[in-house]
Order: C-alpha cells, then sequence, then structure tokens
C-alpha cells in the first residue's frame, strides 16, 4: 500500500523526524487558509502516486497569497499521467544547503533491512546508482537488534555526508528505520534529505509503502493511500476480498490461484491477445463468488471475450461449473465466454456445462487451446463491433 | 528416495482443530503420512479423529516426537508458533498459512537462522511438500502426481498442479513436489530445495516453477550452473504483469526494471537451463527429456 508524500510525512513526525510544517488540503481557499497560517514563503505540492510531479507543473513556490491561490487553481484538477490531483500538500518553503537521499528497504534477496544513504539527492537514485554507485551507501542492518546509533553514524560517515551534519543524518536514519520497522512499512524512502543552511537536517518528500498483510495492527493506517485514484473496479473487488487488477486489454481474465491466472494472461498474450485485467478466484467456487467475479469483469466496458482458466484442485470443477450456471442464470452476459475445467471433478464439471447448453459459453480442454478460441472469439466481437 | 517429507515423517500441526487445519491434516493422514499429534493452545487433552491435541510444541514434542511441523494457525499467530516448533526442536516447519505480515517473515527468518539453525523452514503462504507415494504434508492434491523421478520446486500451488498433471498423464511422476511459496521472504528459496533434488538418487530431472518479484530464479541460475549435473527445466510466470502490481501473492510483484519475468527467464537460459513458454510446454519438455534418458514410463 503505497502512501501520498503527506501521509508518508505524518508517520514521519509521528517518529521524530524533521518536518515542515504543513497542511493536505482540497480546495482553493483551503490552500489559501492553510499558507496564511504557515507563513511565507510555501510551496503547494500536488498529492499523486506518481514520481515527476515538479516537471508536470505540480509543484510550485508561491511568495505571497494570490500565488498560492494561482497555482493551487492550477494544479487542482491536474492531470499528472492518469493521476488526477485531489490534494495538495501546503509547507513552509525549505532553503536547501545540499540534497541528500535516505531510504529504508526489505531486501528479499539477503533476507535483511538495508539501508540506503548518498549525499546525491533529489535526483532519481537509480540514475545515482548506475552513473555513480561510489556514492551510494548500502548497509544491512540486523533486524532482531535494529539499527545502532553507531551505524546510523558509520553510513553518514561513508556516505560522505558533511561532518558537521553528521549527528543530524544519524537522526534521520533512526527516524526512517523506525518508521519502517514500527509501521511495518516495506519501504521508506527520503528523497531529498536537506540540509539547510542553519545545517539542520530535514525530510523534504516522503515515499512510504506499507505491508496491507500487517495492517490489521496499524488500525490508524487502514485508511491512508490513494483511494480516488485506484481503479473503481479494483476497489469495488478488494472490498469484495478479490484479488483483481486492471490491465489494458479486452480479454476478461478468471483463474483459480495467483500462479496460473499469472500464466494464463502469460498464454493468452501469446495467442495474440490483450488480457483485460488479472482476477483469482481463489478456493472460491459456489455461485455467489462466481458471480461476483463475472460482474467485476464485466464492469470494464472494453471486454469483448472472457476466459475462464480452472485448474481444480481443492476447488471442483463440477462446484465451478454449477456457480456458472447459477451466475449465468442471473446476468446474461454481452460477450462470449470461453471456459475450460481441467482437475478435480472436471468430467462432471464439463458435462454439467454441456447440459446446460448455456449461450454464448464455449468449452476448451487445455489451456492453450482455450486462449486460443478467446483470442479468436474477441476478435470476431471487435469486427463485429467496428461495423455497426 | 525423496527430498523432506517420506516414510519416516513424523507430522504435528498447528492449528489442527480449525476448519482447515482439520480437513487437511485428514487427508493427508488419509494419503498414509504418519500424524502423531497436533497443537492448539487452550486445547490440550482433546484429540482430532484420535489424533492427540497438545497446549504446546513443547508438549506435543515431550509426549509425541514429531520431526514435521505443518502451521495452519491465522497469520497473527504464525510467526510464533513457527519459532515455537523450532525451539521444541522440530527440524522440519512448513507454513501453509497465507498473509503473514513481511516483518514477521523476516523475523522469523533471522530468529531460525541465529538460533535454530537445524531447523528448516518451507513457506509461509506455500502449498506444502508432496513425495508421491510416501507422504503428503499440506494442500497438494495427491492425485495429480505419480511417483516418478521429476523433483518439482515451485513459487505457486496451481501452476505446479498443471505441469505435475500434464506429466503425470504422460506417464512420468515425480520424487517430490516442494511449494517454497509466493510470499517476500521464503523461509527455503530455489536454492536450498534444487541442492536436496541435486543430492537425491530418485530424482533425474528438476523442474522450477517462478514468477516475477525478487530474484530467486537469478540465483537459482548461478547456482545451478556451478553446481547443479542433472538435468533442469524451467517455467517463469507473469510476463505480461505490469510494474508496481502485486500479482496474488504478496512477493509477485515487478518493481522498477527488477524482478521482470523476461529478466529472470533469460537469467536461466544464459547458464544453460530451458524455460518453457507454457506450462503445457514444461511439461512436454519434461517429457521428452524423460523419454529419452530413462524406461520408467508405463
Amino acid at each position: 500500500m503505497d502512501l501520498l508524500e503527506y501521509q508518508g510525512k505524518q508517520l514521519f513526525a509521528r517518529h521524530g523526524l524533521e518536518v515542515s510544517a504543513g497542511e493536505a488540503v482540497e480546495t482553493v481557499e483551503e490552500a489559501v487558509a492553510a499558507a496564511n497560517r504557515i507563513g511565507y514563503p510555501v510551496v503547494v505540492k500536488a498529492q499523486v502516486l506518481i514520481g515527476g510531479r515538479g516537471k508536470a507543473g505540480g509543484v510550485k513556490l508561491a511568495d505571497n497569497e494570490a500565488q498560492v491561490r494561482e497555482h493551487a487553481t492550477n494544479i487542482l484538477g491536474m492531470d499528472i499521467r492518469g493521476h488526477v490531483v485531489r490534494t495538495l500538500w501546503i509547507e513552509h518553503a525549505s532553503d536547501i544547503a545540499s540534497e541528500y537521499y535516505a531510504s529504508v528497504l526489505l531486501d528479499r534477496s539477503a533476507k535483511l533491512p538495508l539501508v540506503i544513504f548518498s549525499v546525491e539527492g533529489g535526483v532519481e537514485i537509480e540514475q545515482v546508482a548506475e552513473e555513480s554507485p561510489e556514492k551510494l551507501v548500502r548497509q544491512h542492518v540486523d533486524p532482531l537488534e535494529g539499527l545502532s546509533r553507531e551505524q546510523a553514524l558509520r553510513i553518514a560517515a561513508d556516505g560522505g555526508a558533511d561532518e558537521d551534519v553528521r549527528e543530524g543524518v544519524a537522526d534521520a536514519l533512526l527516524g526512517l528505520y523506525e518508521v519502517w520497522s514500527a509501521e511495518d512499512a516495506t519501504l521508506a524512502e527520503i528523497n531529498p534529505l536537506i540540509v539547510t543552511p542553519e545545517r539542520k537536517v530535514k525530510a523534504l518528500d516522503a515515499k512510504v509503502s506499507l505491508d496491507g498483510n500487517a495492517l490489521y495492527r496499524h488500525a490508524e493506517n487502514q485508511d491512508l493511500s490513494d483511494k480516488e485514484n485506484q481503479d473503481p473496479i479494483e476497489r469495488r473487488a478488494s472490498e469484495q476480498g478479490l484479488q483483481y487488477v486492471a490491465l489494458d486489454g479486452d480479454i476478461g481474465i478468471l483463474g483459480n490461484g495467483a500462479g496460473l491466472v499469472m500464466s494464463t494472461l502469460d498464454v493468452v498474450a501469446q495467442a495474440g491477445g490483450s488480457p483485460a485485467n488479472f482476477l483469482d478466484a481463489g478456493g472460491g467456487s459456489d455461485a455467489a463468488k462466481i458471480k461476483q467475479a463475472v460482474e467485476l469483469i464485466l464492469a470494464n466496458d472494453r471486454v469483448r471475450a472472457v476466459l475462464f482458466n480452472i485448474f481444480g484442485g481443492i476447488t471442483r470443477c463440477d462446484e465451478v461449473a454449477n456457480g456458472l450456471i447459477a451466475a449465468f442464470g442471473e446476468i446474461k452476459p454481452r460477450v462470449p465466454f470461453v471456459v475450460r475445467l481441467d482437475g478435480t471433478n472436471d468430467v462432471q464439471g464439463r458435462e454439467l456445462l454441456q447440459n446446460a447448453a448455456l449461450a454464448n459459453v464455449h468449452a476448451a480442454r487445455t489451456m492453450n487451446e482455450a486462449a486460443e478460441k478467446v483470442v479468436a472469439l474477441a476478435a470476431e466481437q471487435s469486427n463485429n463491433g467496428g461495423q455497426s | 528416495m525423496s527430498v523432506l517429507v517420506d516414510e519416516g515423517t513424523r507430522l504435528a500441526v498447528a492449528g489442527i482443530t480449525g476448519r482447515e487445519g482439520s480437513f487437511h491434516t485428514l487427508n493427508n493422514r488419509r494419503y498414509g503420512t504418519n500424524v502423531v499429534g497436533g497443537v492448539t493452545p487452550g486445547k490440550g487433552g482433546q484429540d482430532v479423529e484420535g489424533i492427540p491435541v497438545f497446549d504446546s510444541w513443547a508438549q506435543a514434542m515431550e509426549e509425541t516426537q514429531p520431526n514435521t511441523a505443518m502451521i495452519f494457525v491465522p497469520p497473527r499467530f504464525a510467526a510464533d508458533s513457527i519459532l515455537e516448533a523450532a525451539a521444541a526442536g522440530v527440524e522440519l516447519v512448513i507454513a501453509i498459512t497465507e498473509g503473514i505480515p513481511a516483518h514477521d517473515e523476516l523475523r522469523v527468518y533471522n530468529t531460525l537462522k541465529r538460533d535454530y539453525p537445524a531447523t528448516r523452514l518451507i513457506g509461509p503462504n506455500c502449498p506444502g511438500i508432496l513425495s508421491p507415494g510416501k507422504a503428503n504434508v499440506g494442500i497438494i492434491p495427491a492425485s495429480f502426481f505419480r511417483e516418478g523421478n521429476v523433483g518439482v520446486v515451485s513459487r505457486s500451488g496451481t501452476l505446479t498442479y498443471q505441469i505435475g498433471n500434464e506429466i503425470a498423464q504422460a506417464g512420468f511422476g515425480c520424487s517430490s513436489i516442494v511449494g517454497i511459496g509466493g510470499d517476500p521472504v521464503p523461509g527455503s528459496s530455489f536454492v536450498d530445495i534444487i541442492e536436496l533434488f541435486q543430492a537425491d538418487d530418485q530424482t533425474e530431472l528438476i523442474v522450477l516453477s517462478g514468477e516475477i518479484g525478487g530474484s530467486a530464479e537469478e540465483e537459482a541460475a548461478d547456482y545451478i550452473a556451478e553446481h547443479v549435473t542433472k538435468p533442469v527445466l524451467a517455467y517463469i510466470a507473469g510476463f505480461t504483469a505490469p510494474p508496481g502490481k502485486q500479482m496474488g501473492h504478496a512477493g509477485a510483484i515487478v518493481s522498477g526494471s527488477a524482478g521482470t519475468a523476461a529478466a529472470k527467464a533469460q537469467a536461466l537460459e544464459d547458464k544453460g537451463v530451458r524455460v518453457g513458454r507454457t506450462p503445457t510446454e514444461v511439461a512436454q519438455i519434461a517429457v521428452q527429456i524423460l523419454g529419452a534418458t530413462d524406461s520408467t514410463a508405463v
């Protein structure tokens, strides 16, 4: 779960990291009022979960009320690569002497927390890694001991932080590690971590990803993230406890098991088709769940054909078939379905479907055959659509 | 032979009194697995169809000497149950539970490494291990697999069933099927299991089924090039997965340019591992290799 900048900064502040005073607002009037309370100059920052906000014109300096009004008017509602700006973060502008970089993340390969620090902040860290890797310090932390002040100071020194701010950088690293650890984050990043002319170290930005599996122990974090910009079908699916990911294509996909669904998307793409979604029905096979899944897939207008790829393990194919028949009794799908049932009770499942003779439902025996069939049907639909 | 579970397995199950836990435990017992006990705090003294239930792993160990633990408890209790089993001296812990926080997994992994190095953890969020004809620990539907000489290691359950079933339909079978799970910090990696298959007499071909996210497949590629003399065949799921989107499994996510299916397939092919484009193709290549080298098919 990715947090907006201001949400990340609120977590930072909770753990003692230095951030600028600011307020999150949703209207121009609120922006002006906030700026007047905070004191000029202020920065008006678009709150969206996508990089490159500055280049897109989503971050502006304002010296007075008129400028805040102008920038807030322009930025609110702005579309930054598909993300509509609904919230602004207004904070007191900081004077900057240096821009550093700091992050704590889960190194899956080493199975350890990793602290990254660089004095080359303010740019993409991947770029630093590529162009001047010697300016990047990477140190693992023992998760059972946590980050010590000693190690934090060593990281600051190894990374070449100015001597007079090493204590401040260590404080920031300790705070960031605490955010990462106490809030169950998988990533906590500050870019840039600035040094002010007064030699204070401060987080000017915040990028935090929280582990959704740990939300049960963080009630206060449950409503964070950028819900407005989430795909509406994805949002609906997650409310229903289904794993749905929106994709760009026109072939709706349902399968059981994350690996099999991923593989189904690939096989459809290899057959020349383009999947419209990822949807894992998990072990569920009852009519209510299948109906929900069918409705989610068809909520996407672009869908021209649907593939059900079921390999029954614990899930029984006859139950899936019954679910599908019941679901089709209630919804009359406007597009063709290809159904492949294999595994536990597959023979009974296929027989049930055959006897039900559902309109516009095609059976396929194998995964590859199913993919080819659905791609052909989608193409047919799209040709028909073009003629009408 | 086979790896990890067999006739010598003595299984105890945490969460045996739950609906899923009892269902799959009894299923495993019906298959022939020697189930010696269960653990549910507060329910010690009860039994599940004759399987004695204990309040703690220490008691279960004292009374029934399990060498294998299966964890079926809800996510918030799973980390402590794994560590408790390890502390009691269980050598192999198989965690089926899905949805354990990544930080808990990190704590478990590093605590095992520091304090209980003799305990091996498989999972979490995995379907378990099946050694056809010998023992089944977990939720893998045994009917899709036959006994044979293919060792399968996979991050995904259903994909494993798909591939195993196609191999079985062609008349071949498996030594063991090991699900290592789809989470960010698995207890055992591809490398750990491939090492076991390489040393296992029964295994003549190793099939690795990977997916997007992390770098376990790349590490396996390096390991295979250095240490594995048996043929290895791979499948990778998630070529069409967009960056930044979690595809079902907590660990299946492409971060920036890292963890893509294309990079993983490339890394494996660069080290001489054949990569099938579809699950069916993997099964077909497996059958070709087996048919050419061996006559165990019926």
